[in-house]
């Protein structure tokens, strides 16, 4: 299984940060403030807190993840490549006609998609099934089901109803995340559909809430160990973030929620992402 | 023709059994058959006939609550986890409410899940409308992957329960709630996919799926006793439709009529029609609801105020074979 560091896993963020940008700017649609917002959580995840093969990914003692919000899938595939999954060059097929990488994930069309989603609210149900499965089918302790969850698609009452399934059965062996960035489609979430008092919600449901800056790396690593020790409940994570993070002016702008940059964006993006913000003078000192 | 009928099926002593009956034996013995099946239901275990599988295998049974969203897509996660899970709600919640989790999260990521919907149509009576289900299918009928089947009795709903225990693909199987007479017998055939002539005929070619089946044998009765020469051929299996069967009766009969108690709009008897239309067209005429809801009632009120009775129907045919001539190329 891969173990990077945190400073490993932040120089693949950044890269899997410029893949997307590449890849979005050549597919001309797509999402783009929930990929790169996402980027350490799915660097994680893939580089240090799952336990997987890329080489084999229907390996049967892998974790399992389950990418409910399918919107964000170019982060994935992004991190799957760069992971070695599939070869990188695939990644600026996304979106094309016969390509492995669809607009949203399909489970049939690329191995290492552990199932198919776009539909919000989905994916919490799904990944508690196979916790459920885990837990009290097989009675295998040793795996663990994480799922990522946008704050957007908490509006959906199908979410609801599997935290309160996982609640009543205490999956303990689920850990979700919430990508907590505040913006969905129609505006800020607040202003959409307000979600908070979140924590409060998800305890009241009987779950383990813990709440992080969702770009600390070692906050995220931490944040799922101590999901994982905990075996009496599920546990969520609130992980806040910023949507389009990286890329100065998509940052923080719900307008970037679905759409992709253009050739002289993506150019400008690229830029930003690989000077560090303008903290590299000169491209190739550092990553 | 090897289809063996129960040989009091026309008398008053005809057995009757709720279809979902059936079901419920089946699941129980799929459950012995296979440990990777799992049941899961919508708090309505007893009426669903899960409580069968809940007494034999508690620790394979779920209870998921009022919530039928959670319901199809925690069943898609076990699948995924390599169980064969069979969900039941009534059809009018599952598949009627979560429509969409069933394409995405079964059909598109074709998870071997079990939807069964039970007390579909309007002999569930005096429930009334909100829980006739008419729609589900029309509704389960066009999404790619799926296997639909509305049994025709209890017999050949417990055959047609093992058979999607492990056909590995997402399945339909409709059922009805009230006693339903019981024309097949344990030697009866069952396949999915295959579609059987009960009874042969050479003026019209009647087809019947789930409940109303038996109701298309007892309207042969009559027309035959009118020198009407009917084939009766009953269809459990509504997807994929067995298209030789259908095709030869037609092209012996020249004159076909479906029937269901569901909305004739969408359903089995669209399917035959799209099939007769593209393959070898001819009159036909489709029995079921028309673009309207049910109401409450005694199941066999409502029957005949729909028209959805053996003696209604043959008037029906009747009248259909006397304006339509029989089509032969």
């Amino acid at each position: 299984m891969i173990k990077l560091t945190p400073l490993q896993i932040a120089e693949k963020a950044n890269t899997i940060r410029q893949d997307i940008i590449k890849a979005l700017e050549h597919a001309g649609s797509g999402h783009s403030a929930g990929p790169l917002g996402l980027a350490e959580m799915l660097a994680s995840l893939y580089f240090n807190i799952m336990n997987i093969d890329p080489k084999n990914p229907e390996w049967t003692d892998r974790d399992m993840f389950f990418l409910s919000n399918g919107h964000t899938v170019p982060v994935q595939y992004a991190t799957m490549a760069e992971a070695g999954y599939f070869d990188k060059n695939e990644l600026m097929t996304l979106r094309k006609f016969g390509s492995r990488l669809q607009g949203h994930p399909e489970r049939e069309r690329l191995p290492g998609i552990e199932s198919t989603s776009g539909p919000l609210g989905s994916g919490l149900s799904q990944a508690a099934g196979y916790a459920y499965s885990l837990q009290y089918i097989d009675k295998v302790k040793s795996r663990f089901v994480y799922v990522m969850m946008g704050d957007g698609e908490l509006d959906e009452g199908n979410i609801w109803e599997a935290a309160m399934f996982a609640g009543k059965y205490k999956l303990s062996q689920l850990i979700g995340f919430i990508d907590r960035n505040n913006i969905q489609i129609d505006g800020n979430t607040e202003d959409v559909m307000p979600l908070e008092n979140l924590r409060l919600k998800w305890e009241s449901f009987g779950w383990h809430v813990l709440e992080i800056d969702g770009h600390n790396i070692e906050s995220i690593i931490d944040a799922a160990s101590m999901g994982r020790a905990i075996t009496n409940r599920p546990t969520v994570i609130i992980a806040h973030t910023i949507p389009g993070k990286g890329v100065d002016f998509m940052e923080y702008d719900y307008k970037w929620h679905g759409t992709p940059p253009n050739s002289e964006q993506a150019k400008l993006a690229l830029e930003k992402l690989r000077s560090l913000d303008g903290k590299i003078l000169h491209e190739g000192a550092g990553l | 023709m090897n289809y063996e009928l129960d040989n009091k099926i026309l008398s008053p002593e005809v057995k009757q059994e709720p279809i979902r009956a059936g079901y419920g034996r089946g699941l129980k013995i799929s459950g012995e058959n296979n440990d990777k099946v799992v049941a899961l239901c919508a708090d309505l275990t007893q009426s669903t006939q899960m409580h069968l599988f809940r007494e034999a295998f508690p620790e394979r049974f779920i209870e998921v609550g009022v919530a039928e969203q959670n319901l199809v897509t925690l069943a898609s996660g076990l699948a995924r986890a390599g169980k064969i899970p069979f969900t039941s709600s009534y059809a009018a919640f599952s598949p009627g409410r979560n429509w969409e989790q069933i394409r995405t999260t079964v059909c598109l990521n074709n998870q071997p899940v079990k939807i069964i919907g039970s007390h579909a149509g309007v002999s569930v009576g005096p429930d009334g409308a909100t829980h006739q289900m008419l729609e589900d299918i029309a509704l389960m009928r066009v999404l790619p992957n799926m296997i639909v089947i509305a049994p025709g009795d209890s017999i050949e709903a417990e055959k047609a329960t093992l058979a999607i225990a492990s056909n590995g693909k997402p399945s339909y199987l409709r059922l009805a709630r009230e006693k339903t007479p019981i024309f097949s017998t344990q030697a009866s055939p069952f396949e999915v996919g295959k579609a059987y002539v009960l009874r042969e005929g050479d003026d019209v070619a009647l087809l019947g799926t789930g409940t109303m089946t038996y109701q298309l044998l007892v309207a042969a009765d009559i027309l035959s006793k009118k020198n009407i020469s009917v084939e009766v051929v009953h269809v459990p299996t509504i997807k994929p439709l067995d298209q030789e069967t259908l095709l030869t009766s037609a092209k012996k009969c020249g004159r076909i009529v479906t029937a269901e108690e569901a909305q004739a709009a969408g359903g089995f008897g669209s399917a035959v029609s799209e099939l007769i239309t593209d393959r070898l067209p001819m009159p036909i005429l489709r029995i079921g609801m028309k673009d309207r809801f049910g109401e409450s009632g005694t199941p066999n009120e409502l029957l005949d105020h729909f028209g959805l009775t053996g003696e209604k129907i043959a008037e029906k045919v009747e009248s259909f074979i006397s304006e339509n001539p029989q089509y032969h190329r």
